[in-house]
């Protein structure tokens, strides 16, 4: 018996007495760490394409420390949490409070509002839907680059135009019309590298905004063209407050990289909002290794951010919004705890609107993905009609459906914020605080300072 | 010229000051003598109207920085991005400009009678930047759509990663930019130089010219354009 087991697992048969026998599970299939199908196969892409891999959505990379490693530690005998069902707690939220330099802060009544995300990437239906959304309860949205489309400017009560290294169609009416502007620096999912359309997306329109010829691969620049450093910075920002006659506040959008350090330069640069966009950004194109192995994680540049503005004295004047990879209620609560004054959603906007809905399915499949799984925003074949120029795909889109699931989906998450802070016992969502959080595992003490669960005394930092 | 003229005193008072009665005089169609700018960052930033200024000296970065019609007269010479965003309107540097001028222009008229620095015209859009002396290193780098025409010389990378637009040439190219390629003028378009320059008031027009366009090879993501775009 013991005899036959050992001949059939040997290398064929056992009949060769130089070739040790095996276990069979180990010699049919091999389970290498390292050399993983998914490797294999970026290899195997690579060198049929000649480049490097270019897609949508965010990174895939699974070592990142998420929101999901910290939990809350509401009231209990330390303090009193508030009544859940009776008692109040504030969720208006100012952005660019400065007196003097900015004469009509913006005032959202919810913490979250919705990112940049240009007419190109997403289809001028999709923008103007995630405009009514975010108006629908009292947020606001963003023009992202590529100029400001006269659908989104209408649909949102309040609208932050975004000023991008390329500069498509800067617009003065547009600046002035504009409750905010923001200079993007960087973004979380590319960070140190400009923005990309292919071509699937330069549609007419897109391409008469931005002064493109149609269809072209639309590589933009990373550097802005007229400045360099944070001296010539300031000077821009007095010039967009001369332009904009100190009406509107000036944020900067910033990927997450040296948060502490880039965090202080853009706050003594003179803006008034700073936008934090971690690692786990999404995008509508990107190199995949940008996605995966640049930048750092959401959670860990908001502590450092919040200690950069406590540092240079100017936690009182600048307002810091966090963005990249905030899913739900509970992610948008610890932001805040961690520093946040406000967060900022892209992808999770963009699912509310219909993205990776369970409609079209034979759409999904015939890219080889499927409703739930799908990241083919570059490919501008988006089913449920969002990431697309596309007439007939677009026309998929209910924009009064789709923007009273934004709407819907923006109270739900405000619900679950304004719970938890009222759980820890705080009368505004803004009174959140690192001391509400536990962290899960040591690595998540040590990134953002916050006290290891059990061990209530602060790891070093 | 028949336009009420105003004089105002820049000197040491605030920028916003300045700039605000400069754009109401300029939106009522009046002219205004600049005096003491003292090389000041942001002067006659988003003007609009049909009024101009002249500015009795030099001015610093973004001088006329997202002009919208108005026209305005640098009298020595001007810093970074002067005329940057420019939609409509006219600028004319009397001395040199520095980096970035005319950087994201969409239209209008600017004329630098000195040298301008690096990236002359840089993601330009439209309209024509004149310069009658030499340009720096990638000027007309990524530009869009427009003219930027050169009287004098160039430093390196002239017209780099063009997407769309012209930039010509009177003097010697230091070097074409990537994916670039020097074409052959048409009469029209030669005769429209010609009137442009002559609007201008530029006497000694040259007639040899070098008109530089895209040669549309980065338009699409190539494996074959690797070397071009560096990335190797």
């Amino acid at each position: 018996m013991a005899d036959d087991l050992t001949d059939a697992a040997a290398y064929n048969g056992g009949a060769d007495p130089n070739r040790p026998a095996g276990i069979p599970d180990s010699y049919g299939r091999g389970r290498s760490p390292r050399w993983t199908p998914e490797v294999i196969a970026d290899i195997q892409a690579k060198s049929l394409l000649g480049r490097y891999q270019v897609r949508g959505f965010s990174t895939f990379n699974p070592r990142i420390p998420t929101f999901d490693d910290l939990v809350f530690v509401p009231a209990t005998m330390t303090r009193l949490p508030l009544e859940g069902y009776r008692e109040d707690c504030d969720t208006r939220t100012v952005l660019g409070e400065r007196p003097g330099l900015v004469e009509r802060p913006i005032e959202l009544d919810i913490p979250i509002y919705i990112a940049s995300m240009s007419f190109g990437a997403l289809s001028a239906t999709a923008k103007r839907a995630l405009g009514r959304g975010a108006s629908m309860v009292g947020s606001m949205t963003c023009t992202g680059e590529g100029g400001m489309l006269e659908d989104e400017r209408e649909a949102s009560d309040v609208l932050v135009y975004q000023m991008t290294p390329s500069r498509y169609l800067l617009d003065l009416d547009h600046l002035r019309r504009a409750d905010g502007i923001e200079i993007a620096v960087g973004q979380g999912a590319k960070p140190g590298t400009g923005g990309v359309l292919l071509g699937m997306k330069v549609s007419a329109r897109v391409a008469e905004m931005r002064t493109l010829p149609v269809e072209v691969d639309q590589r933009s620049t990373v550097r802005h063209p007229d400045f360099l450093g944070a001296d010539d910075l300031q000077v821009k920002i007095e010039e967009l407050r001369e332009a904009t006659g100190y009406r509107v506040p000036m944020f900067c959008k910033m990927g997450a990289t040296r948060p502490r350090f880039d965090v202080a330069i853009a706050a003594k640069a003179g803006f008034d909002v700073i936008v934090l966009d971690g690692m786990e950004g999404g995008t509508n194109a990107a190199p995949e290794l940008l996605l995966d192995h640049t930048g750092v994680p959401t959670l860990t540049a908001i502590p450092a951010a919040r200690q950069a503005l406590e540092e240079c004295g100017m936690a009182d004047e600048v307002k810091l919004v966090a963005a990249g990879g905030i899913r739900s209620g509970a992610d948008v609560a610890k932001a805040l705890a961690l520093g946040a004054d406000a967060a900022m959603i892209g992808t999770a906007a963009l699912i509310a609107l219909g993205c990776n809905a369970p409609v079209y399915v034979e759409d999904y499949e015939a890219m080889g993905t499927e409703p739930g799984k799908c990241h083919h925003c570059h490919t501008g074949l988006c089913p449920p009609g969002i990431q697309t120029q596309d007439p007939r795909l677009e026309a998929r889109l209910d924009p009064d459906a789709a923007a009273e699931r934004v709407a819907r989906f923006l109270t739900a998450m405000t619900m679950e914020v304004s719970m938890i802070a009222k759980a820890c016992g705080k009368s505004s969502v803004h009174n959140l605080e690192p001391e509400d959080l536990r962290a899960l595992t040591p690595e998540a003490a040590l990134f953002t300072g916050v006290q290891l669960a059990g061990l209530d005394r602060p790891l070093a930092w | 010229m028949s336009r009420e003229v105003v004089e105002i005193v820049a000197g040491e008072r605030p920028l916003r000051e300045v700039n605000a009665e400069i754009r109401t005089a300029v939106a009522e169609g009046k002219h205004v003598e600049l005096r003491e700018p003292l090389s000041r960052h942001n002067l006659c930033v988003a003007l609009e109207g049909g009024g101009s200024v002249a500015i009795d000296g030099s001015a610093g970065y973004y001088c006329g920085g997202l002009n919208n019609g108005g026209i305005i007269e640098v009298r020595r010479n001007a810093g970074w991005g002067v005329g940057e965003a420019m939609a409509a309107g006219r600028i004319i540097v009397d001395g040199y400009a520095g980096m970035a001028a005319g950087a994201s222009m969409r239209g209008g008229t600017l004329h630098i009678k000195g040298d301008a620095g690096p990236r002359c015209g840089v993601a330009f859009k439209g309209g024509d930047v004149v310069v009658e002396g030499s340009v720096g290193f990638l000027s007309g780098f990524m530009a869009h759509a427009g003219r930027i025409v050169v009287l004098g010389d160039t430093a390196d990378a002239i017209g780099d990663s063009l997407w769309g637009g012209e930039v010509w040439v009177a003097g010697t190219i230091g070097s074409l930019g990537t994916d670039t390629e020097v074409v052959e003028p048409e009469d029209e378009e030669l005769a429209s130089l010609e009137t442009l320059l002559g609007d201008l008031g530029i006497a000694d027009r040259p007639q040899d010219w070098k008109k530089i366009v895209s040669a549309q090879g980065l338009w699409h993501f190539h494996a074959r354009n690797a070397r071009a775009w560096l990335m190797i």
